[in-house]
């Protein structure tokens, strides 16, 4: 492009001052990307599970149900499929290590997380090890696991024989169908956790169920809980989607904040480069008419003016994004509580409209005030 | 076919200005014929009106009433549009002041009227080289307008104005801000340009001596021309 040396010599007019509004527009696309993949790891499950229910004890998810309730959610009508899980709470290696560890019923649960893609032979050779274990890629990459690799985890669960280390062995790693799949758990035989644990037997921490008809959830979460009422062990159901954003909740609503982080940070921006351009063209209204003199048209300089301002929101913006993407490749800055943790691609280009609309936004005054600069007044104010 | 050996033709011009509830009336039925080749000085006390004229013939404003008509095109009846593209074609103007971009270096601000033009990379570069060697300063070319004297200057500034080959070359005091030496030089480039070169040259100048240069002088008075200082 023949304008091209024009353009990028006069957008570094002032040095400084491109070098500052630059590094705050890259700050906010930065933060901007960041918190995307924050508010993503938090709404997990918005998206996904839907028909999905989850039925916990009525107090606290940590006070256990007693696992003779499968057998009467999976006949209350509505039900289409239920299975249960336990909170294992192991360590491996670390405390730090921190990441779901399930006992489960191995085919009842993959068929109620379909989205949890396991080849068909580390499936059947899964069901067949009593010891065997599978886990999501994202966990299996972290720790650097190969099918038929043992694996110890120290658990609050105490074993018959007194200790409290279990043994697994890797059976099958497990993809996600989607980017917002949580791959981080790692799940094995529940008939082996109950015939080998000391105390709880016959207790499970919560159940999940398919229903026939998600638009009734509500509904069903009220039958199943009432099924369940005036017993020992009073139940509250929900759907997975308002369990997560219920933990989300807890930590205040996520999304609204980084919402209003975002708002004031794009507002701010919208100032600083608007006032930048601004400036910049005040600065060269004895320049415009000289272009203009020389034969640039009143259409060439608004788009010279325009390209300039679009140049410096997208160059902010650009590194700004890549950046925010490498330091969410780095990983999940609460180590590992955030199921998933991505740069959701929605999000990248929300964010190359907001470039967009952040560069017209600052240039459209200064490029129709340069438009309509008149050369003979512009030279007699010089 | 031979062409119109008038170049420039003014007829009736008139220009008013407004301040405010004031009415100034700058040009009063002014008129004016150039022929082809021709070098003219405009001369004239500060306020005659001198750049308001000049800013007419260059396209950059318009009349309030009169035809100016340039190579055979009524330029004041063109389009905002055209009139750019016109001015790109057949114009080339310096300033007294304020003629360079100072972010590109003197090849780079030559270049800019060669944008306007279908030319590839190479051949602005070889246009841009002659037009700085025109004016002796190709080995001026990198550096920047803040590296530069102020008759350096004004001498890229002209190397500017001619590099597109214009009709007109238009010059508002060029020498206003110069030194003595500078000046010459800078009237020596303009002579050139008009003997070597048959470039038609306007020059509008407070100094004589600058004026002395020309083919012939005009001065402006009341609003019109004549070929005599007035009182
Ligand atoms: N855009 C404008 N608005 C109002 N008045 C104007 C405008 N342009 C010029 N004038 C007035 O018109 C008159 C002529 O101005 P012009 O600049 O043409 O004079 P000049 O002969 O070039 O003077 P100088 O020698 O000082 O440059 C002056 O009185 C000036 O104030
Ligand atoms: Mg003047």
């Amino acid at each position: 492009m023949r304008f091209w040396p024009l353009l990028w010599s006069s957008l570094w007019r002032k040095k400084v001052r491109t070098t500052f509004t630059l590094l705050s527009i890259l700050v906010a696309f930065l933060l901007y990307g960041y918190l995307a993949a924050v508010n993503k790891g938090f709404s997990l499950g918005i998206n996904t599970g839907a028909d999905r229910l989850f039925l916990r004890h009525k107090v606290s998810l940590s006070i256990l149900l007693p696992e003779s309730y499968l057998g009467r959610i999976g006949a209350t009508p509505g039900v289409v499929d239920v299975v249960h899980a336990t909170w294992f709470a192991g360590i491996y290696q670390e405390p730090k290590n921190i990441f779901p560890q399930l006992p489960v019923d191995p085919e009842r649960y993959l068929r109620l997380y379909p989205e949890f893609l396991l080849p068909e032979d580390q499936k059947q050779a899964w069901f067949a090890d009593r010891t065997g274990a599978v886990a999501g890629r994202t966990l299996v990459e972290k720790f650097g696991w190969r099918i038929g690799d043992r694996i110890p985890l120290v658990s609050p669960w105490r074993k018959q024989d007194g200790t409290s280390t279990w043994e697994f062995t890797l059976r099958g790693i497990y993809d996600g169908a989607a980017e917002a799949t949580d791959t981080r758990q790692f799940l094995f035989h529940y008939d082996y956790f109950e015939e080998a644990r000391m105390f709880g037997k016959g207790m499970v921490g919560w159940y999940i169920i398919r229903i026939h008809d998600p638009k009734r959830a509500a509904e069903m979460a009220q039958r199943l809980d009432s099924n369940f009422a005036n017993s020992f062990h009073e139940t509250k159901t929900m759907t997975e989607k308002a369990l997560v954003q219920g933990f989300a909740r807890q930590i205040g609503d996520i999304g609204t904040i980084i919402g209003a982080i975002l708002t004031a940070v794009f507002f701010t921006i919208l100032l600083v480069a608007g006032n930048t351009m601004m400036q910049s063209v005040r600065e060269r209204t004895a320049e415009l008419a000289v272009l203009k003199t020389i034969g640039f048209s009143n259409h060439l300089v608004l788009t010279l003016v325009l390209t300039e301002s679009l140049l410096l929101a997208g160059l902010g913006g650009v590194v700004g994004l890549g950046l925010a993407y490498w330091a969410i490749e780095r990983g999940d800055p609460t180590g590992g509580v955030l199921p998933v943790f991505f740069f959701p691609p929605n999000d990248i280009v929300l964010g190359g409209v907001i470039m967009v609309a952040l560069g017209l936004a600052t240039g459209i005054l200064p490029a129709l005030q340069a438009m309509r600069l008149r050369v003979v007044d512009a030279i007699r104010r010089a | 076919m031979g062409k119109d050996q008038i170049l420039v033709r003014v007829r009736d011009l008139h220009k008013v200005f407004h301040r405010g509830s004031e009415r100034i009336d700058v040009l009063q039925g002014l008129n004016l014929e150039v022929p082809r080749g021709d070098f003219l000085a405009f001369m004239g006390p500060s306020g005659s009106g001198k750049t308001t004229l000049l800013n007419l013939i260059a396209g950059l404003d318009r009349p309030t009433q009169g035809a100016i008509d340039v190579d055979g095109q009524r330029i004041d009846q063109m389009s905002e549009a055209d009139l750019a593209r016109w001015r790109a074609r057949h114009t080339g103007f310096v300033f007294q002041l304020y003629n360079l971009l100072p972010v590109l270096t003197a090849e780079r601000n030559v270049e800019l009227p060669l944008l306007l033009t279908p030319l590839s990379r190479a051949e602005r570069k070889r246009h841009v080289q002659t037009a700085l060697s025109v004016v002796g300063l190709a080995d001026r070319a990198q550096h920047y307008p803040r590296q530069l004297s102020g008759g350096q200057e004004q001498r890229v500034a002209i190397a500017r104005a001619i590099v597109a080959d214009p009709t007109l070359l238009l010059c508002d005091e060029p020498t206003g801000d110069l030194d003595r030496k500078s000046e010459d030089e800078i009237l020596d480039l303009l002579q050139a340009l008009h003997r070597e070169y048959g470039k038609t040259v306007l020059m509008v100048t407070h100094d004589p001596h600058a004026a002395a240069r020309a083919q012939r002088i005009l001065y402006l008075n009341k609003g019109t021309l004549s070929a005599e200082p007035i009182e």
